[in-house]
């Protein structure tokens, strides 16, 4: 796999529109089709995809396994405290209107930072299951 | 054509063809939603269904081999569950409103308030992201733990060794 010097270098010419495309589908969700999970799941896709074609330990050096458990939580975190954020500013509980003098301002505000708190958990759990069905039979026993 | 596939699932015996052949499932069942005019769920199946889900049953390949294993007796009790819960099923869809019926109770509930108050309440022209992060961000709220819940057993249960226990092994 590693001399495989067609596919690094489409990889490499590849991976960064697909990050790029990523971005695209999460800020364009308002919109177009698109939104924090499949932003997510794309983003994960591109980091995946350089893991297979250049082996695992070259992603885990790009995206420590540290860094992918600190966003799983951090995704869920964010979502959480949009909802605090409307509680505190007088509204309910993942009430957007409050987060800015005109409500509609506030509700793109809301969704805005929902769906990067998506984007982010979802990003973080598919990389990480990646990496530990990926990360298996390398270290102990091999597989058959 | 789906149903061909779905067909072939089930008898191909080679495991990588079967991952493969659900990754084709999924491609199609995309251009099916797109058909009906579900665009971020066809854009869903195509990047989880056809592309994450393939990559992670290939990972699980890697580490059990290809060959399906041979069923321990003749499967004649499941075969009749699910023979019964499909006739269930069928049943069942005798009561839905007939299709695309506009007195349908889904399209006098909450849709028409959805459809035209959505954009001028949440300045959100896609109304699928409207509803998904602004009415329905409890919903939503959920999935995300979900989501989060899968990682965490994931990571709880494939996470490697301590450091001590590697060692020992070694």
């Amino acid at each position: 796999m590693r001399t495989e010097v067609v596919l690094r270098v489409v990889g490499k010419l590849l991976i960064p529109f697909m990050l790029l495309f990523a971005l695209y589908v999460q800020f364009h969700g308002d919109f177009g089709p698109g939104g924090g999970f499949q932003a997510g799941v794309i983003s994960a896709a591109a980091v995946i995809f350089y893991g297979l074609i250049y082996g695992l330990p070259a992603a885990r050096r790009l995206v420590p396994d540290g860094v992918v458990e600190t966003l799983v939580a951090l995704g869920v975190t964010i979502y959480l405290g949009v909802g605090f954020a409307g509680l505190a500013l007088g509204g309910n509980y993942l009430d957007y209107f409050v987060l800015h003098r005109d409500p509609v301002e506030g509700q793109h505000r809301g969704i805005f930072w929902i769906e990067i708190g998506v984007l982010i958990t979802v990003a973080g759990v598919m990389l990480k299951i990646f990496y530990m069905f990926a990360g298996r039979g390398r270290g102990g026993d091999p597989g058959p | 054509m789906m149903a061909a596939l779905t067909i072939a699932i089930v008898v191909q015996r080679n495991l990588f063809s079967v991952v493969i052949l659900s990754g084709v499932y999924s491609f199609l069942m995309a251009t099916v939603l797109v058909a009906l005019d579900a665009v971020d769920v066809a854009m869903t199946e195509a990047s989880v269904g056809a592309g994450i889900s393939t990559v992670l049953l290939l990972g699980a390949l890697y580490l059990c081999g290809g060959e399906e294993a041979k069923p321990m007796q003749r499967p004649l009790l499941p075969l009749v569950v699910a023979v019964v819960i499909i006739a269930a099923l069928v049943y069942g869809t005798f009561g839905l409103p007939a299709f695309s019926d506009p007195q349908a109770p889904f399209h006098t509930h909450v849709i028409p308030r959805y459809l035209n108050e959505g954009p001028k309440e949440t300045g959100v022209p896609n109304v699928v992201t409207a509803v998904l992060a602004s009415y329905r961000g409890f919903d939503t709220l959920g999935e995300v733990i979900v989501v989060f819940t899968a990682g965490i057993g994931v990571i709880a249960l494939l996470r490697p060794r301590r450091k001590g226990d590697k060692e020992k092994r070694k």
